[in-house]
């Protein structure tokens, strides 16, 4: 069953000049993680909004747990949880407070709310900090919190918009750690990331968003072969150069790239293991020892690219991108 | 609809909450009304002939009252500008209460700040002379009536702090706004002296009314009253209390839609 679903979506802002989404449509099965993966303005913030009943799109159609999302704005909220980009919590109250107060909202009753932000601080590691103001936490401690606030009634669905950015690597790692629990008591889960390696690590499928638009959408070992497949590399001395790139087109059959600079050589191949080792046999036979030589998939970072024609983790400041960033 | 009522209390306790968790806050914003009344008592106080009995601080008192409630439009604008730059009000909205739970209760929770306001700036003008003559009924009414300001003026903020959203805007808005109103009446001097024009402002603005409203319910001849024998200076109690109506009946509404559709 699908746990979200999104059609043509369109959202502009301004008198229509800036579209911050432009027929953006993506399905979510439930149970699993989808990653949004794009750059700052590539409408994935709106994207999140929209799904969680805070933005009206201009059109197209949504359905959150099998909800309208147009329709029913009010039985959308009862099911899912959400957690910003930023940590929207009440930085004066403490840890239990804001909990608590949350509870109390998702119309728990006194003794259930408190239950509820006792259970939620000890699984986040919150517990010595809970009768702490939140401004005295850090970065990665807020996020926990802010995670721990939307999952107080146990959602169906779960938005998160950019859960990682702005902590440190450590904060970043605890982050991980924490949403893949979550996955596994089987929470259906939208990610927001600029982060490839996050998309990767988190993501059961990834839709690649830019200026809009899902532009390319599939498991990471998809989106990769979609580039590509696997590519040889290998490094020799410089003056092997020559000799070693025309054993490789003998292995391969395929036209090597060299980059003489790192002297690195490197050609596609279609039978991984099997390629490699016809050319290490073939270089032995000429007396060729590589520095260095391996098999590479390509990385998210390639496949961003390849789509995209721009990196992934530059702002990308084009009028849209910039001014849809700005109106997050 | 009960549900909507434990809505808004929840959003109120937070607010009381945070009086308790920072009680900074609360205690700045009682002694500067509080520094207001010494400064006015003994600075202008000396120097103005009020021709009352009890002297200058008779008629003071009831002005500062109602400037200090006025200025819960900036509570209640600043506090929900940084509400949403913090984007707590976009996780209000994801949540599953009523549409209007949040705004009303920032005013009831800004409300409930002024009372304890209103008390020690009470005890602060009796302290220093002040004594309403109109008896136990008249004076609660007095002060009920000042808080009843104090919430429609609220609604004003709602809408000025869900629209510029930024914490410092809202601050610096709403006192270049409000400061003149409050200044601008009848609160702190006679209206007479002003020119012809600000007279009429004078006589119309809804401080003015409240305060001669205040004056006359603690029992103070209002003698800094407009000099025509208009209808707000002849009947105050009637203009403010259908101020009051207007204010609630037009801002609350834009307000509540305007939280409904505001998006960060």
């Amino acid at each position: 069953m699908k746990s979200i679903v999104a059609q043509e979506l369109v959202k502009s802002y301004g008198k229509g000049e800036v579209k911050a989404l432009d027929g953006l449509s993506l399905e979510v099965e439930e149970g699993t993680v989808l990653g949004l993966l794009g750059p700052n303005g590539s409408g994935k913030t709106t994207t999140v909004r929209v799904l969680a009943t805070l933005l009206t799109p201009d059109s197209g159609s949504a359905t959150v747990a099998g909800i309208d999302v147009l329709k029913h704005p009010d039985e959308v909220r009862k099911v899912i949880g959400l957690s910003g980009q930023y940590a929207a919590l009440d930085e004066t109250l403490t840890g239990w407070d804001n909990l608590n107060m949350f509870g109390r909202l998702y119309h728990l009753n006194s003794a259930a709310a408190k239950k509820r932000a006792e259970e939620l601080l000890e699984r986040f590691s919150l517990t010595e900090a809970a009768r702490r103001p939140i401004r005295t936490y850090s970065g990665g401690m807020r996020r926990r919190l802010d995670l721990a606030a939307s999952l107080i009634t146990k959602p169906k669905v779960l938005f998160l918009d950019e859960p990682t950015t702005g902590l440190d690597p450590r904060g970043r790692m605890e982050m991980w750690g924490v949403i893949d629990e979550l996955v596994k008591g089987g929470v259906t889960l939208l990610l927001t990331t600029q982060y490839l390696e996050e998309a990767d690590h988190l993501a059961d499928s990834i839709a690649v968003i830019d200026t809009g638009k899902v532009i390319a959408r599939g498991t990471a070992d998809e989106l990769k072969n979609q580039v590509g497949g696997e590519r040889l590399e290998i490094t020799v001395e410089a003056s092997q150069i020559a000799e070693a790139t025309r054993l490789v087109e003998q292995a391969t059959g395929a036209k090597p790239t060299v980059d003489a600079g790192i002297r690195k050589i490197s050609a596609p191949v279609n039978n991984g293991s099997a390629s490699l080792i016809q050319v290490l046999r073939l270089l032995d036979d000429s007396k060729i020892h590589p520095l260095d030589i391996g098999l590479k998939r390509p990385s998210l970072d390639d496949v961003f690219i390849s789509l995209t024609g721009h990196v992934a983790e530059v702002v990308v400041e084009t009028e849209g991108g910039k001014n849809a960033t700005k109106r997050k | 609809m009960l549900q909507s009522v434990s809505d808004f209390l929840v959003i109120t306790k937070r607010q009381l909450l945070q009086m308790i968790r920072i009680p900074e806050v609360l205690i700045f914003a009682t002694i500067q009304p509080a520094m207001f009344v010494l400064l006015f008592r003994y600075v202008f106080g000396g120097a103005i002939d009020s021709g009352v009995d009890g002297g200058y601080v008779q008629l003071l008192m009831p002005g500062i009252f109602v400037q200090t409630v006025a200025f819960t439009l900036a509570a209640t604008a600043v506090g929900l500008a940084a509400d949403m730059q913090k984007g707590l009000i976009d996780r209000f909205r994801s949540l599953p209460i009523s549409r209007s739970a949040v705004v009303i209760g920032r005013t009831v929770g800004d409300t409930l700040q002024n009372v304890v306001t209103l008390v020690v700036m009470g005890l602060v003008g009796f302290l220093v002379g002040w004594r309403p003559s109109s008896g136990p009924v008249k004076i609660f009414l007095g002060f009920l009536f000042l808080l009843a300001f104090g919430y429609s003026m609220s609604w004003i903020g709602v809408l000025i702090g869900l629209s510029v959203r930024e914490e410092r805007v809202a601050q610096n808005l709403v006192f270049m706004t409000v400061f003149p109103l409050t200044f601008l009446s009848n609160a702190f001097a006679p209206t007479t002296g002003m020119p012809k024009i600000l007279q009429y402002f004078a006589e119309w603005n809804p401080v003015s009314t409240m305060v001669a409203a205040c004056r006359e319910l603690f029992g103070t001849q209002n003698v800094f009253g407009a000099t025509a024998n208009s209808w707000p200076s002849q009947n105050p109690i009637l203009m403010s209390l259908i101020y009051m109506f207007l204010l609630v009946a037009v801002f609350a509404p834009i307000s509540v839609r305007k939280y409904v559709r505001v998006s960060k």
